[in-house]
């Protein structure tokens, strides 16, 4: 808690965070920019995408892909699925989603405990009931990433390709895509009032600098992510037998 | 004891749950005697050179219910401090940190079919990898049960 004194203390009380927004950019891109910045950075971070090309298909770390991935349509329609380095359940992303990520020192967010519960009682992003975003963390020894995909529109027809999970948390109550998710484009007049929202609340509690991500990252190659995009022939061998215990 | 009282309190706090009304945080978490522990809560015992690893039952207590443990390969190597894995526990992956260096010799493939091992018995049944050590002079630097108790208190009385 010393280091969080010192950086109240250097900045008018408000810790650095970096800024990088983007648009469009592929969610596997994002993962492994996420990672990167977690693992071999030291600053507090705010990542914002807005909307990512191609529709593709994001698993959290544990999933099992035959109980969670309709394989046959995703195989037939050669849609990516992506296996990411945090938990959580899984999610179909297109243009129509918003991504906010935070990357932040633990000691960067006052009052936040290090361990996870405080973080996982930030409120699931919902309007009564209905579910508009959806987010992981994954948590290191000094840092932790809390990342959100945001609805603020989807294509029905792309949640086919998901099956309603088994092991799912207690609001979900087995409910339908189309019956537990809202348009966030439903009650906002525009994406940038969300995320000129999203940049302004961060501006009350940190200081924050918009970063050129290109001038920060050095070539390390050294640095291998985890975020794995699954091959076609990772989907056949799972859709031909059953999913073994050691998963792809 | 130990496991009674966890089973007691996890019913308990289940109830509480379900019915929405707060439970009192956990006064203690156990804490085994032979053991050594890093300030990242995992444990270690030590047979000659060979080392058992977990996490602790505040780390446990902590997490939640673990859904998914990440191993690493048996003859991989891992050092003091860093993370060799990771618990998943509803959303959050969290590292596991080794508290020694050496080569892992055994990972507890249990945890595969029974994530659940890591909550119900973190000492025991929930061990997750064995370690040859390299350097046994390493443990000189973690704390022993007392410290280690003292330690929660203070970190979760912040």
């Amino acid at each position: 808690m010393a280091a969080a004194g010192l950086t109240r203390a250097s900045s008018a009380g408000r810790p650095l965070m970096r800024l990088v927004t983007m648009s469009g950019a592929p969610i596997l891109q994002q993962l492994h920019l996420e990672e990167r910045l977690l693992r071999t950075t030291g600053d507090n971070w705010c990542i914002i995408n807005d909307g990512t090309a191609p529709p593709t298909i994001v698993m959290g770390v544990s999933g099992r892909v035959s109980e969670l991935v309709e394989i046959q349509p995703v195989l037939r329609d050669q849609v990516p699925v992506v296996r990411r380095f945090s938990g959580g359940g899984t999610v179909i992303v297109d243009q129509g989603t918003v991504f906010v990520t935070f990357i932040c020192n633990k000691a960067a967010v006052a009052g936040l405990q290090p361990f996870p519960r405080d973080i996982m009682t930030w409120s699931d992003y919902a309007f009564s009931q209905l579910k508009f975003g959806g987010n992981a963390q994954s948590i290191t020894k000094n840092r932790w990433v809390h990342h959100t995909s945001f609805l603020w529109d989807y294509d029905v027809k792309n949640m086919d390709y998901l099956k309603i999970p088994k092991r799912a948390p207690e609001y979900r109550l087995a409910r339908k895509h189309t019956d537990f998710l809202c348009r966030m484009k439903e009650y906002m007049p525009s994406r940038s009032v969300f995320t000129d929202g999203v940049i302004t609340a961060l501006r009350e509690q940190f200081l924050v600098e918009p970063t050129d991500i290109e001038t920060v990252l050095s070539d390390d190659d050294a640095f291998v992510p985890s975020t794995k995009l699954l091959s076609e022939q990772d989907l056949e061998e799972i859709a031909s037998s059953k999913e073994s215990l050691h998963r792809v | 004891m130990a496991m009674a009282t966890s089973s007691r309190l996890f019913w308990a706090s289940r109830a509480a749950a379900y019915l929405r009304i707060s439970t009192f945080p956990r006064a203690f978490s156990t804490v085994l005697k032979d053991l050594k522990y890093a300030d990242t809560h995992e444990w270690v015992k030590v047979e000659g050179d060979s080392a058992t690893v977990g996490i602790t039952d505040h780390a446990q207590d902590h997490l939640g219910d673990v859904v998914f443990v990440e191993l690493p390969e048996v003859g991989s190597s891992v050092s003091q401090g860093n993370n060799f894995g990771a618990v998943e526990s509803v959303k959050a992956t969290s590292d596991v940190n080794s508290p020694v260096s050496g080569e892992v010799v055994e990972v507890n493939e249990k945890l595969s079919e029974e994530p659940g091992l890591v909550n119900a018995s973190p000492y025991d049944k929930g061990w997750i990898i064995k370690v040859k050590l390299s350097d046994s002079g390493e443990l000189n630097s973690l704390m022993d049960d007392e410290k280690y108790s003292k330690f929660c208190e203070e970190e979760d009385n912040h």
